[in-house]
């Protein structure tokens, strides 16, 4: 009889192929970050960094569970935008108020998006293709076009640049949080694997009697949620809602998801491998940074654009070979 | 006694073709009821009108004796009907527990799935069978045959008052129907009901009780089981006179009279890895040769190392007396070697695309001229398939999604056929095939390698190997193992062929 309750190491590394590959380009990276740069292991470059990255993470663990239902959801970087004037309008009030007023908004641009792909039937690429206009033209409107300060007097701003506990800042503390819950909803309950097995096969899914609009539903109001609890980073991070931020953020999302393994045609994924995928695009900047620091080379900010995108090819250049390597040995 | 499901005067079209019309059935409760029919007959949408898959347009479903409220699979399943679909539907990239537990997961503390017990629940439905697999593994690293298993066994566990098996047969072999039926018995001794469809009318006898024909999208009778023949049975499937019938005879293959031609494949001593060690297969001209064996004993790998799918390890293959084995399908198919697959949903159709397109996806480039398709040839080319196989379609532009599972089969082996491979493997070509159809089908490929060509047949079915193939190699656990020539074939020779080496007193090898 099989025992599945032993650890296995060769199985374990097959399943995990996909994401295996991340783990190693990052650890690779922060090596590398280590030996070459002097201040690159110091705490403040390592809360900083994490503090500034918070946001991708949010969005990209949200971008994760509607890729695995073999959705996309093109809306989250203005819906971030958004939701940081809603964040930056509310900060009078203080935290309690701001973060779930910003984090429903985002949910309610997640209710749209849900409404139009489960209800009206419409392709996730173009249902979200037009919230994403949507969101962006309507965050110029309550803004004016202007970044909108936030009220330096209340508990806001804590938030992007107070410490937890005196240790970590806040959106760390948040975002770790987020991670934890998301993974376990993923590995541990029954809408999780719903959404799995949405991306595996819909019809499937609808012929075993899966709750599969539910399903669908959770995700992109998650996808909505977690964008408006970036937009909270984003306005307290830099003390003023960013109506015209947010451009692009759906791809690096989709990039730190596909990184981690997840496939784009849904059915199988990883958080921890997607928070590892967001890690890995940012430190690349921050070796940038630090590269330019040095004053041997300067990469502008253009060139720093290009070599991300290189880095991630190779990554996932990698990846595939390790996937096919894994599958031909151990059949 | 109320019945425990009744559909009467059940009536559905698809965009104004009627597929069920004036339809009735009744399932009453602890009965194992068969539904027969040629394919396109209406079997499968007679069942989805059931379980709330299709909307019926007209017509009354009761369920003992109330009007059935059921509109979605959900709904039905929460009735106590569990269905097990003609077309698998399972997720092949997540595990075989998650594909029998989903939906009704153990939970503890009332949210968290307890994978520990699902797993250990689902090795459980699965030992019933009589299969013993690491249930953590993706379902899609199984074969077709542990994969309809599965199937049934998330059916079976799913404690219904009916059970529905479309087609749950098609791709088991004997020892495996035997266990299906071992598991029918038991559920009927619970008081369980079984609705059951198959094309093998055979296997109705052994655990049917009553047993209702379709036509035409109309149920044309219900008979017992023990009052009736095979014979009647296809009468009233075809609508044809029994006697013609009996005089006409049932299979058509009569194997063993081709004349062989040169060698135009041989495989020597071929190994791709721990499921395909040992492999030997001559193919002539003009010869049909049978794989013959178990599960697992190799024959689909066999048909992948000879198409280039699977790279050999060690060992020879020689096409047209090359040696050297294709590089892949493309090459394969370049060099004249044509595969069907066993896996029609997977490798197979490309669901919206239409019969017309999908049966000559593969000859397009011989098609065209300079870029240009010559439409007036394609759609020629398609009816004559069309008509010589029987495919049912309302059109050759109909969505092939739409067509009835044996259709679909039938375009998919037409699409290879269109093509005139010099060598064609085909892998279970008739699963889902009506019994009409079938004899339709293996009289075509007899004449298709009397023209010249080569068919490598495998098929879990001991009937159409003996009487179709003109040799049966014989594989087991991975290695040609006995070859059997014909005339002279039995079904008992085959079947204590591949006994003799299960019980491993056999060492005799095709060196
Ligand atoms: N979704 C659909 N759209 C259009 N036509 C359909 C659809 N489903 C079934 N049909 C048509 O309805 C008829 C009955 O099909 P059905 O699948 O019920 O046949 P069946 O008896 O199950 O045949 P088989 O033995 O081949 O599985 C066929 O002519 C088929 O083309
Ligand atoms: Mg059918």
């Amino acid at each position: 009889m099989l025992d599945e309750t032993a650890f296995d190491l060769r199985k374990y590394l097959r399943r995990n192929s996909a994401s295996v590959t991340v783990w190693i380009a990052l650890l690779a990276l922060i090596l590398f970050g280590l030996m070459r740069y002097d201040n690159f292991g110091s705490a403040y470059n390592f809360s900083s960094f994490l503090n500034y990255n918070a946001m991708f993470i949010a969005i990209a663990l949200g971008m994760c569970f509607v890729i695995m239902t073999g959705g996309i959801d093109l809306s989250v970087g203005s819906v971030a935008a958004f939701t940081s004037v809603v964040a930056a309008y509310l900060s009078p009030y203080g935290i309690q108020v701001a973060l779930p007023g910003a984090v429903l908004a985002g949910v309610g641009f997640g209710a749209i998006n849900a409404f139009c792909i489960i209800i009206l039937r419409i392709p996730p690429f173009i249902a979200t293709l037009a919230t994403m206009l949507a969101a962006k033209g309507g965050a110029l409107v309550i803004s004016g076009a202007q970044t909108i300060s936030v009220d330096w007097g209340s508990n806001f701003t804590k938030l992007g640049m107070g410490q937890a506990f005196g240790l970590f800042p806040w959106a760390i503390v948040i975002v770790a949080g987020l991670t934890l819950a998301l993974w376990l909803v993923l590995e541990r309950t029954t809408i999780g694997r719903t959404v799995l097995a949405i991306g595996g096969s819909e019809d499937a899914s609808n012929l075993m009697g899966l709750k599969v609009n539910r399903a669908k539903a959770f995700v992109y109001l998650l996808s909505g949620g977690c964008a408006g609890l970036a937009g909270v980073f984003l306005a307290s991070g830099f003390g003023a809602g960013q109506p015209l931020e947010g451009i692009g953020w759906e791809l690096s999302a989709i990039a730190s998801v596909v990184v981690g393994g997840t496939l784009l045609t849904g059915g199988m994924g990883s958080i921890p491998a997607t928070v590892a995928g967001a890690l890995l695009l940012g430190l690349v900047f921050n070796v940038l940074n630090f590269e330019n620091g040095q004053g041997t080379i300067s990469f502008s900010a253009y060139w720093q654009m290009v070599i991300r995108g290189g880095f991630l090819f190779a990554v996932i250049l990698l990846q595939s070979r390790v996937i096919a390597r894994q599958q031909k040995v151990l059949g | 006694m109320n019945a425990l499901v009744s559909m009467s005067g059940i009536e559905k079209s698809f965009a104004g073709v009627p597929a069920l019309s004036q339809a009735n059935l009744e399932i009453a409760p602890g009965e194992v009821h068969a539904l027969i029919g040629q394919n396109g007959a209406g079997k499968s949408t007679m069942i989805k009108v059931l379980t709330g898959v299709y909307d019926r347009d007209a017509g009354d479903v009761h369920l003992a004796g109330v009007p059935s409220r059921i509109s979605t699979p959900r709904e039905a399943q929460e009735s106590g009907i569990a269905t097990i679909y003609q077309e698998l539907n399972l997720v092949p990239l997540r595990s075989v527990t998650e594909n029998i537990i989903m939906g009704y997961e153990p939970k503890r503390l009332g949210f968290l799935v307890d994978w520990r017990e699902g797993n250990m629940r689902a090795r459980e439905v699965l030992m019933r069978f009589g299969i013993d697999i690491d249930v953590t593994e993706p379902l899609g690293n199984f074969s077709t045959a542990i994969q309809q298993l599965v199937a049934i066994a998330r059916a079976v566990s799913l404690d219904a008052k009916l059970v529905i098996m479309d087609e749950p047969t098609s791709s088991l072999d004997a020892s495996e129907v035997e266990v299906l039926f071992g598991v029918v018995r038991e559920l009927k001794k619970q008081g369980v009901s079984v609705l059951y469809v198959s094309h093998f009318l055979d296997e109705l006898f052994q655990i049917c009780d009553r047993v209702t024909t379709m036509r035409d999208g109309r149920t044309v009778s219900t008979r017992n089981v023990q009052d009736t023949t095979k014979l009647e049975m296809i009468a009233d499937m075809l609508g044809r006179n029994k006697d013609e019938i009996a005089a006409d005879g049932l299979t058509d293959f009569a194997g063993a009279k081709a004349k062989k031609g040169d060698i135009v494949l041989r495989a020597d001593s071929v190994s791709t890895g721990p499921r395909l060690t040992h492999f030997d297969l001559t193919l002539h001209r003009g010869e049909i040769v049978g794989l013959g064996g178990l599960l697992g004993s190799g024959r689909t790998e066999a048909a992948r190392a000879l198409f280039g799918v699977d790279g050999k390890r060690s060992g020879a293959i020689e096409l047209h007396g090359v040696v050297g084995q294709p590089s892949g399908p493309g090459d394969a198919i370049v060099n004249g070697v044509g595969f069907l697959t066993e896996d029609r949903k997977a490798e197979g159709i490309i669901p919206d695309m239409s019969v017309r397109e999908n049966m000559t996806l593969a000859l397009l480039p011989k098609l065209a001229s300079r870029g240009q398709i010559d439409f007036a040839r394609e759609r020629e080319i398609v009816q004559a398939f069309i008509d010589d196989l029987g495919i049912k379609a309302a059109h050759m532009d109909q969505p092939i999604r739409e067509l009835s599972g044996g259709n679909q089969q039938k375009v998919l082996l037409a699409r290879w056929l269109a093509t005139q491979p010099d060598i064609l493997i085909l892998d279970e070509p008739t699963r889902g095939v009506d019994v009409g159809a079938k004899r339709e089908i293996q009289s075509f490929i007899r004449s298709y390698v009397e023209k010249g060509f080569g068919v490598v047949l495998i098929s879990s079915e001991f009937e159409e190997l003996v009487e179709g193939a003109d040799r049966i190699v014989v594989m087991h656990e991975g290695r040609s193992v006995k070859e059997l020539t014909n005339p002279g074939v039995t079904e008992n020779i085959l079947v204590r062929a591949l006994a003799h080496h299960e019980e491993g007193t056999g060492s005799w090898n095709a060196q």
